[in-house]
């Protein structure tokens, strides 16, 4: 029993709930009032929390995240949205050097609760700086979380859980996603959700394990159903968190199967599949029938828009390395 | 001098209503941020420039890439992402650019300009002898950029030969002038000891008057200086908002700011024959334009890596 909502939509009810329930919650970034974003994810937020809590701020995306530090530290738990990926590099340094580090700086005397959203990934005819994907620059700097949602239903949870929670996170969304639909049961409670840095099975299958997460769980799924078809079963498992990683499913389902399938939209070269091979293979190594294939975005920038189709990894390119995989 | 500057307000004003329509008909990809109202900024300050000037501009960048002196041709196949585009397709709207023409590209991250104009004219200071000049536009957006201040203070300190443009529309993206900045836009400059004036950019003859004054001080060894052109967006912030129709400036506004027209005022200086023909050769080489882009081909995939590296990527 739910309501079928945009994973948009699911974002902006999860961020709703958040203010409700704490009203140390406060929003800032850039159109996110008067406009509700440009992806619409704050959309009434400012109308109904008023712009003491919903902020437009100026264009400064390094000002932005600084002084959201400054905020957290004195009790509150800010959210902060950064427009397109391309755009959290000025706040980079703040990032990277302030806020992943105050909490082991003070030796833990301090906590940072702060969000910062980012919608990532390609796929919508946008350029470089509206296209990519920096999970792995947040991912190797120790002190950060990094998160991605896939779904409305996790959106919605994972939003909430985030913003719960003491430590900074990443929340990556993935853009080209936002107008897709699914069930959210919004009546639960944010308690019985499983936890936020745990990665799930969303699809049962024997002989290849896909691993994903935001806008390539989708891709990864559609890729099981078409498998499906051939006779081959996969097991898709969302990652959801990419810093800390959650293993354990993955190892389970790797020893199970035995083929090891990682997708992500990210460059290949020190990707999150690198990690991701280096640990299965660490863990599994007797079980394993191949490699870890990576299928992911290539070394090059995000492409100009007539060559995004060939970038970006699709159910072609998954099906491909499954069957390369089973060529061992 | 009336006619050529009319030429470039009139040339910008058509390539960008013709890339809506290319953006309409899907022939330009991921849409456009859309000159239209503020095309004698551009045109004003590039008049005031020489060939071997440099320019760095912004994501509303094609007027200043036309203004420097860019092929329109090859410019249109370039926002239709084609081999034949002055960067054979891989930059697109906000990264146009042609460094043969002093042309350091449009820019899709706001302020970055700023710093990179500031080095290129910081480059001619240091290899002596010429008088070259670099400039860079931005929005009133760009003013609460930290890069953006960094590089006005170095270029203060140095000395360095760059004008700063800020194009003044009034909104970034959504938000007004008065909700993002604090003080005065002029008063960045100030701060810094650096001159600046605050003209009319709706009237490029007055744009091309404080340009070329502002450029000359700075061809004459003279630092830095500051140019905040008033004016109004005509259009969309991007063609994405035709479609989500959103509403974020007051009604009477929308149609007080476009009142005094760019085109109409340069126009109006000219004797009609004399911008009829103007028009109608703006016309043709714009049809030529879109029949060149909309046929060349597309960037063959195997070609994706290409343009990475300088150097070969294994020994
Ligand atoms: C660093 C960075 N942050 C955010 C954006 C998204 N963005 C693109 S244009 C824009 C507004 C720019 O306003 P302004 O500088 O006044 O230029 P205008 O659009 O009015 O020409 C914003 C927020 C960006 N391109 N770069
Ligand atoms: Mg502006």
């Amino acid at each position: 029993m739910g309501e079928t909502l945009t994973l948009g939509k699911a974002l902006n009810l999860g961020l709703r709930r958040a203010m409700e329930d704490d009203s140390k919650v406060i929003l800032m970034g850039e159109d996110i009032g008067k406009l509700g974003g440009v992806f619409r994810i704050t959309d009434g937020l400012q109308k109904d929390f008023g712009d003491e809590r919903v902020i437009d701020t100026p264009l400064a995306e390094s000002g932005i995240v600084g002084t959201a530090i400054g905020l957290a530290l004195r009790g509150y738990r800010p959210v902060v949205e950064i427009q397109f990926d391309g755009f959290v590099y000025p706040a980079y340094d703040q990032i990277v050097c302030q806020v992943a580090k105050m909490h082991f700086r003070s030796r833990g005397k301090v906590r940072l609760p702060m969000v910062i959203r980012i919608p990532f990934g390609g796929g919508i005819g946008a350029v470089e700086h509206h296209s990519e994907s920096p999970e792995a620059y947040f991912s190797h700097t120790a002190g950060l979380k990094v998160v991605a949602c896939s779904n409305p239903s996790d959106a919605y949870w994972m939003i909430q859980q985030a913003i719960a929670s003491d430590d900074p996170i990443i929340f990556l969304e993935p853009k080209r996603r936002y107008w897709e639909k699914g069930e959210v049961d919004t009546a639960e409670e944010l308690s019985v959700q499983e936890p936020l840095h745990s990665s799930k099975v969303v699809r049962p299958g024997t002989d290849v394990t896909v691993l994903a997460y935001g806008p390539m769980v989708r891709t990864a799924l559609d890729a099981a159903n078409a498998a499906a078809e051939d006779g081959r079963s996969l097991e898709v498992i969302d990652l959801r968190s990419m810093s800390p990683l959650d293993m354990g499913p993955v190892y389970a389902s790797a020893k199970r199967t035995g083929r090891v399938v990682v997708v992500h939209e990210a460059a290949g070269n020190l990707g999150m599949g690198s990690e991701l091979a280096a640990r299965i293979t660490e863990e599994c190594f007797y079980s394993l029938e191949a490699p870890v294939l990576r299928v992911t975005g290539y070394d090059t920038p995000y492409p100009a828009s007539r060559l995004e189709e060939e970038y970006l990894p699709d159910l072609d390119r998954v099906l491909d390395a499954v069957d390369r995989s089973f060529g061992w | 001098m009336e006619a050529s500057l009319y030429r470039m307000v009139r040339l910008i004003r058509r390539f960008e209503e013709r890339c809506v329509e290319l953006v309409r008909s899907g022939d330009i990809i991921g849409g456009i941020h859309p000159y239209i109202g503020q095309e004698a900024i551009a045109a004003g300050v590039c008049a005031a420039l020489r060939f071997d000037d440099i320019i760095t501009s912004t994501h509303r960048g094609h007027g200043h890439v036309l203004a420097k002196g860019a092929d329109p041709i090859r410019m249109l196949a370039e926002l239709c992402g084609k081999v034949t585009g002055l960067n054979r397709g891989r930059g697109g709207s906000m990264h146009a650019a042609d460094f043969s023409k002093g042309i350091f590209g449009a820019n899709g991250i706001v302020g970055a300009g700023g710093a990179i104009a500031t080095g290129a004219a910081w480059a001619f200071l240091r290899q002596g002898g010429g008088d070259k000049v670099a400039v860079s536009f931005f929005g009133d957006g760009a003013v609460s950029q930290g890069v953006l201040l960094e590089a006005m203070n170095l270029a203060a300190l140095w000395k360095v030969p760059v004008l700063f443009v800020c194009e003044n529309n009034g909104y970034a993206t959504t938000l007004t002038v008065s909700e993002s900045v604090a003080g005065t836009i002029c008063g960045r400059a100030s701060a810094f000891g650096i001159p600046s004036s605050t003209v009319d950019g709706m009237d490029a003859a007055v744009v091309f008057e404080a340009a070329s004054a502002a450029v000359e001080s700075a061809r004459r060894g003279e630092g830095p200086a500051f140019l905040e052109c008033l004016t109004y967006r005509f259009d969309a912030h991007h063609t994405w908002e035709h479609k989500a129709r959103v509403r974020y400036r007051p009604a009477e506004e929308e149609v007080s700011g476009r009142l005094r027209d760019p085109v109409e005022i340069a126009g109006g200086r000219l004797d009609p024959a004399e911008r009829e023909s103007i028009d109608e050769a703006i016309e043709a080489l714009l049809d030529e334009a879109v029949a060149f882009a909309t046929t060349s081909p597309a960037p063959d995939p195997s070609t994706a890596l290409d343009y990475l590296y300088g150097s070969a990527v294994l020994p």
